[in-house]
Order: structure tokens, then sequence, then C-alpha cells
């Protein structure tokens, strides 16, 4: 299970951050993400304007 | 050691800082952004009647003035609503510097470009400063108030108080700043439609010359708004010949006005408590308001030298008092109208008169709506619901 995002979509917006429940996101100059927060429920994925964030389950 | 840290230099943390310099406390506000305005997320409008709140409005910060608003029906009618005090389309990127100027006039402390990281918490429990970052170089400063004014888009409200939007209650937005667009130019054009823009709408709000924000807002999905957003264009030929300058996203409180919104030395304000009209998406008026009263409640805790979280919910009441209620009756008429299909938004805006457009802008009365609803049969049974 991965989260990643692709910072030549990203529009740096922070609706990722804001829908966060865990507070894992923070929007500097880029999305910083905290893996030790994270736990991949995906609600960022689907708040994100633009197809930036990908969070995949295997 | 500073009286108030305010976070985030937007309208609401702005207002506060000015309010607080005003009564003679040290108030510093820190702003991440290297430019405070920039970059804009909203379609800047806003109505001439805010400035009761705002202050009047410089007019450098004015792109074009507005007289109202044109509402089109999904199969393309429209209604035009005419305010008699009409409204703006701001620059945001002007406005909010001037915003910033009034509160660094009254005695604040304004500094952009500062990452705040964390707020700090002393033995006792209370927030008394903050960590963060000025030009690579880190730094801890101290505040008997940290007040957190940052949008939505930060994790320091969760970090301090467990606060975050739930994925249903924002809408996701996207939008242009194009030039080259020919619509009406003093008047702001709301498209409803559930298939173009399902629970939000879309909206095109001319700045002069030809310039418009042409935006859109939705309820989260898989379809993004970029896909609606070019649909809509392809609709209309008038806006999409022309060229696009900027381009903004973001997401949007539509709801879930925060309860609780103060700690023992700590108190959040503006679109971070999602402080933000639920049916329209504007926050520049609520932030102002929301900035000036917890100004004000926060004034009389460092008078009395008591900023408990005891004494700071004084904010909660009053603030619910004096704008949740209303903003709750908003959200509940959202409710309402983002169950409305195509044929019922055609019905609706055949049903609608200028006046009663004039009226929800005034008070958002459920009654207002019912009213209208009743007026087509097929809208009755929603009606109903209302009363």
């Amino acid at each position: 299970m991965t989260w990643s995002i692709e910072n030549n979509r990203c529009l740096r917006c922070g609706g990722c951050v804001s829908v966060c429940p865990t507070a894992a996101l923070e929007l500097k100059d880029n999305v910083i993400y905290d893996e030790k927060l994270c736990t991949l429920c995906g609600i960022c994925e689907k708040a994100c304007p633009v197809e930036a964030i990908k969070v995949t389950t295997q | 050691m500073n009286d108030v840290i305010v976070i985030g230099a937007g309208p609401a943390g702005t207002a506060c800082a000015k309010k607080l310099a005003e009564n003679g406390f040290s108030v510093k506000v820190f702003d991440k952004r290297a430019e405070i305005g920039a970059p804009k997320r909203c379609g800047e409008g806003l109505s001439e009647a805010s400035q009761q709140f705002v202050g009047r409005i410089p007019e450098r910060c004015i792109a074009q003035k507005i007289k109202g608003a044109r509402l089109y029906a999904p199969d393309g009618r429209y209604l035009d609503a005419i305010l008699s005090e009409g409204g703006f389309v701001l620059e945001r990127k002007v406005f909010d510097k001037w915003l910033a100027e009034e509160a660094a006039k009254a005695g604040a402390t304004v500094q952009a470009n500062t990452f705040i990281s964390d707020i700090e918490k002393d033995t006792r429990g209370y927030f008394v400063g903050v960590k963060g970052e000025f030009l690579g170089n880190e730094f801890k400063e101290k505040a008997k108030v940290v007040v957190c004014a940052t949008g939505a888009e930060s994790p320091l409200r969760n970090k301090a108080l467990g606060v975050f939007s739930k994925v249903n209650l924002i809408d996701s937005c996207l939008q242009y700043e194009m030039t080259n667009v020919d619509v009406v130019s003093d008047l702001i054009h709301i498209y409803l439609s559930s298939v173009l823009a399902p629970r939000g709408y879309v909206w095109v709000f001319p700045k002069g010359d030809h310039r418009a924000n042409v935006g859109l807002g939705i309820i989260p999905q898989e379809k993004k708004p970029k896909a609606y957003l070019d649909e809509f264009l392809k609709l209309h030929p008038e806006i999409s010949k022309g060229s696009i300058l900027e381009v903004n996203a973001g997401c949007v409180p539509v709801g879930g006005m925060v309860k609780d919104m103060v700690a023992n030395g700590f108190v959040l304000c503006g679109e971070a408590a999602n402080h933000v009209n639920p049916i329209h998406g504007g926050g520049i008026k609520e932030a102002v308001m929301s900035g000036q009263m917890a100004a004000d409640v926060i004034a009389e805790c460092l008078k009395k030298n008591d900023v408990s979280k005891k004494a700071l919910s004084k904010f909660n009441d009053i603030w619910w008092k004096e704008r949740g209620d209303h903003l709750k009756r908003v959200e509940k008429l959202r409710e309402t109208l983002e169950k409305l299909s195509d044929g019922d938004l055609n019905d609706l805006v055949d049903a609608l008169k200028p006046e009663d457009i004039i009226e929800f802008a005034r008070g958002a009365k459920l009654s207002v709506l019912a009213k209208v609803l009743m007026r087509k049969p097929r809208l009755v049974s929603i009606a109903r619901h209302l009363l």
C-alpha cells in the first residue's frame, strides 16, 4: 500500500491537507507527507481537484 | 513576549490582528506565503454591504463593480437579480495586502514568508507560542494567546484541536482566470446544474476588460473538477475562446462549522473553523467577522489576565449566536437544493422572482425557498419537506 503525489500535476492548493483526518499532510513548497501518521484512507485522493494524489492498496 | 500571535494573514487573521492592535495589544501575524494574497484561491466576489465589516475598500482592490447576479437554469434560461447595493469582484492579491497594511498601520507586525511548523504548549496545557522558519532560520516565539487563522489548508488546526474537514463537507474547486471572455461585465454569472456541477455551481465573475474568473466547485468524487470545467467550456464558446492567465484550485468548506473553537491560550477562526457560507462558498465576510469577534473576546480575556479555555469560550457563544445559527440554516438550504435534478432546477429558476433572490441573500430563510417551490407542482413535495 502506498501514497504518492505527482508534483507536476499538484497546484499546491492544500485541499488534501484540509481533509486529512490524521494531520499526515502539510503544504510548504510542496505537499509534505508523514508516512508515520498516514492511515492510507484515501480521502486526500478524493478531495484533490486535479488527480495529483494516488493511494494504492494491493 | 507578545500578547497575541496570529498564524495566517488572510482576511480572518488580519481582521483579528487589526482589532487587537487598535486596543493596544502587541500582535504578530505570520503568513507562510512569500506574497500575501497570492496565490489566490477564490472567485473574488464580495457584496458591497460587506464593507460594514471589512471597511471601505480602496478602488485599487476592485477589479469590477457588480450590479447583481445572473442565475442560469440548466436549460439556459436565466434570471437577473439586481441588488440595490451590488458588489465587487476583487483583486485578492491587492485586497489581502491592503488588509495586512491596515493591521500593520494599527500597530500589528506582519511577516510574510514565515512558515509555522508547530504550536507549543506548556506543562499546564496552555498554548504559549509557535515554532517557525523565516528565510531558512528557525525560531521560537511566545505569546499569551495563539490565533490559528490558517484557512482549512493547514494541519495546525488538527494538531491543536483535532479539527479537519469531512470530505463530503468540502467542494473541490478549479478556476481559470481568463482574458478575452465575452460576458455581461457588471453581473456575476451563476450556472446551476446537477449534471455540469453536482452539488456546486459554475461561476463566471467578470474582472473588467474581458477578464473573468471562470470556475466551479463540486462534491468530491472520482470525476475531477477539470473534467467538469472542460465540459462547461465546450458548451460556452464565448468563454472558451479566451486565454488562461492563471489556474487556481482549492477545497472550500461548505458546512461543518466547528462547535468548539478554543483551548487554553488558543483560538481558531475564519476558514480554519469552516466559517464559510455553505451555499455559495463565500468566505471573506465570514472570515473578517469571525476574526473581529475573536479579537473582542481575546482583548477582554487579556485585560482580565485569564486566557483559559473557559474564558475564551465566550467566542464560541458569540460566534454561534451571531453567525453560526444563521450559517446552519444556510447549510440546510444547500442540503435541500443539492437534491434537485436539472428538471427541478429548471422549474426552480422559472419560479424564482428577482425579489426572492434578494430575500435569500438577506436571510436565507427556508420559508422563502418553500414559497418559491410551492409555485411549481413537481416541487411541492420538496417544499412540504422544508416546512
